[in-house]
């Protein structure tokens, strides 16, 4: 029998176009999504220099960062509405397949990509943003670039890559009852700290991770970028051919059933080794919130804010000072007791059918607290359309939350959907950084289990304790 | 890209880890569809206040670092999102080299991309260019043919680049057209797959 490989190592083996002494591996992208932001530098490039998408039908585009939740026909900001114009021009000169923001396709690129079955096991997924991590739960390559390589790959259809170093995450045992997916990924971040995986592609493995459905699996490697590293993975297995199958973009009838074949070829080798292993009990991972400002800030619900007098190092002594002042909290104050005045379910990490379903179940029959304001942005307008066929939209605005149209909103503000200065927010999203949700606004990373308990109560809540309807067993 | 070989400036120290892109350059000025003009939105709101004022208390503001094209800064240096308004930022704003003692995989690449020279160094060896640039006006001569760094009273420390790096930045190569040269075997790939 040939050498034991991990999935990355084979994905890389199929896709190496050139290889030289000395230089990265040209590497073949089979699959490039493209959205406003950070494309238009990108096309203009291709134009200065007289050359053609490579693969448009290799590439898919849609319109997520700036489109409004309010009225998606109505941009206030002029300079969006370029952007979003742009892209559009770009497509129809390039020939590049576009959900438009009128389209019933528009969404999040890392949710629709799922959805439309574009997402497959073993393809090599880019995207000019990070979170492209996200497809990873197919058992796919899929990792975030910048606008050079954006254009690199329209022309080219490749990239240079350095062959990627492998960290196994194991995540051992199962989580608790009222215990996520998104709980699991910020207590590995808050354990292992936001660089841990720089340098490496990541692959998550154990039983928690076989037991996470493909949906928690795309919130757990949606995040591997914010712990550095660039692609999180999960080799795939009888769950993800099934989310795929009859998908509009996956292979159908006898072609299904060749793609099958080579899908069930990729789950890393018995005995094949990583370049370093971490490992973590999920039964010990309890319900999280963030209390900082990097993803690696998080506690569990029962604990209290850190205090300075715990740094080890000057600098983290001065990173803690800084995140303390910036979030407005105190030093060893419980977690539990911060009041927040806004919430946020919505983002590339939860915004999928199954998180609005769940947050749901919490906030049935039960209102908002009338100190916060309270948004449900649905991933895509697929997604939107679904759950107002099951009657989630009904659920939310009975307790008081906004229902918006799809797109990223309140996850980096670049629309309408801002938080102001010094307010708080329990946030479904995925990262806490400074001015991330508006300058001067203060997140609280959270599963939308948690964020819908915390709209409620007004402030942050044992979801465990909380009475809803599924957590009553 | 333009190319870079040597390059000899004055030292701004940043002394913060896990320097994030929503930092280096806020998402309210994502929106451009331009590769210029970047440099004014830097560190925006660690700069100026909520008015547009600059803030005193943030050191790029004081006088003493205005014209500085080397900036040292802390661990994790970019990290969070891919934007590569990130580096055009800090390119147009002046800078030419970031030393750090790690940087994110995707910022790091993007920096390649634009001709910005992003070193390695141990943190005991940013560390002690911090402290020196905070003290004075301190000139740093980065050479990237000999892969060193050296000041005026003799310190001097090398540093790594993978090669094809190297020839990247010293040429200021197109990457696609080199790329292009590889065209038969991208089309050769192709057609095995069909």
């Amino acid at each position: 029998m040939s050498q034991p490989k991990t999935i990355v190592e084979k994905i890389w083996d199929q896709h190496v176009v050139h290889q030289e002494e000395g230089k990265p591996d040209l590497l073949y992208i089979d699959l490039h999504l493209v959205h406003e932001v950070t494309s238009p530098q990108a096309f203009e490039g291709l134009r200065m220099n007289n050359r053609k998408v490579r693969q448009p039908e290799k590439t898919f585009a849609t319109m997520d960062h700036n489109v409004p939740t309010l009225d998606r026909y109505f941009i206030k900001d002029p300079v969006s509405k370029k952007q979003i114009d742009t892209l559009k021009a770009n497509c129809e000169e390039f020939n590049v397949p576009l959900a438009d923001i009128g389209h019933p396709d528009q969404g999040i690129v890392h949710v629709i990509g799922p959805e439309l079955g574009l997402t497959q096991p073993g393809k090599t997924i880019v995207c000019g943003d990070s979170h492209t991590s996200t497809h990873g739960a197919f058992g796919a390559l899929a990792f975030g670039i910048g606008t050079s390589e954006v254009e690199h790959v329209l022309a080219t259809q490749t990239l240079w890559q350095n062959k990627p170093k492998t960290l196994n995450v194991k995540v051992n045992g199962d989580l608790g009852v009222g215990v996520t997916a998104k709980d699991l990924i910020l207590a590995i971040i808050a354990k292992f700290g936001v660089r841990f995986g720089t340098g490496y592609v990541i692959e998550y493995t154990g039983e928690a991770i076989r037991n996470l459905t493909v949906e928690e699996r795309m919130t757990v490697c949606n995040m591997s970028i914010e712990a550095g590293a660039r692609a999180g993975l999960i080799s795939p297995d009888e769950k993800t051919f099934e989310y795929i199958k009859g998908r509009r973009h996956a292979p159908a009838g006898e072609d299904f059933d060749i793609a099958l074949e080579k899908w069930k070829a990729l789950a890393t080798d018995e005995g094949a080794t990583y370049d370093a292993t971490v490992e973590i009990e999920a039964a010990e991972v309890e319900p999280q919130v963030t209390w900082g400002i990097n993803p690696g800030m998080g506690l569990p619900i029962s604990a209290n804010v850190p205090s300075p007098n715990t740094a080890k190092t000057a600098v983290e002594r001065e990173e803690i000072e800084r995140a303390l002042e910036y979030m407005g909290l105190e030093a060893d104050q419980p977690i539990s007791s911060v009041k927040i005045d806004h919430v946020f379910i919505g983002s590339c990490t939860n915004s999928r059918l199954s998180d609005l379903r769940r947050a749901a179940n919490i906030v049935r029959g039960k209102k908002v607290n009338p100190s916060v304001t309270a948004l449900v942005v649905p991933g895509s307008q697929t997604i939107k359309l679904r759950a107002e066929e099951e009657g989630l939209d009904t659920i939310f605005k009975e307790a008081g939350f906004q229902w918006r149209e799809a797109g990223c909103s309140m996850c980096l503000a670049m629309n309408d959907d801002i938080i102001p200065s010094g307010e708080r927010c329990a946030s479904t999203s995925n990262r806490n950084f400074e001015g991330r949700q508006g300058n001067g606004a203060r997140t609280h990373l959270v599963s939308p289990e948690m964020a819908a308990a915390a709209a409620i109560e007004g402030q942050f809540v044992d979801v465990r304790k909380y009475s809803a309807p599924t957590l009553s067993s | 890209m333009e190319p870079i070989r040597k390059h000899e400036g004055l030292v701004y120290p940043l002394n913060r880890a896990n320097i994030d892109t929503d930092q280096i350059i806020p998402k309210q000025f994502l929106k451009r569809i331009e590769r210029q003009g970047f440099g004014q939105f830097l560190f925006y709101n660690w700069r100026f206040e909520d008015d547009g004022t600059p803030r005193e208390n943030f050191s790029l503001n004081d006088k003493k670092y205005e014209g500085a094209s080397i900036l040292v800064a802390g661990e994790n240096f970019g990290c969070g999102s891919s934007r590569e308004h990130a580096p055009w930022a800090i390119q147009d704003f002046g800078f030419k080299v970031i030393i750090a003692p790690s940087y994110a995989d995707i910022f790091y690449n993007n920096c390649l991309k634009n001709g910005i020279l992003a070193i390695i160094q141990p943190e005991e060896v940013t560390e002690k260019l911090i402290e020196k640039a905070e003290a004075e006006n301190y000139t740093l001569t980065v050479n990237l043919e000999n892969q060193t760094i050296k000041d005026s009273t003799g310190f001097e420390v090398s540093f790594d680049v993978p090669e094809y790096h190297k020839e990247m930045l010293l040429n200021g190569w197109d990457e696609i057209a080199v790329t292009l040269t590889h065209e038969d075997k991208i089309s050769q790939y192709e057609a095995a797959q069909n």
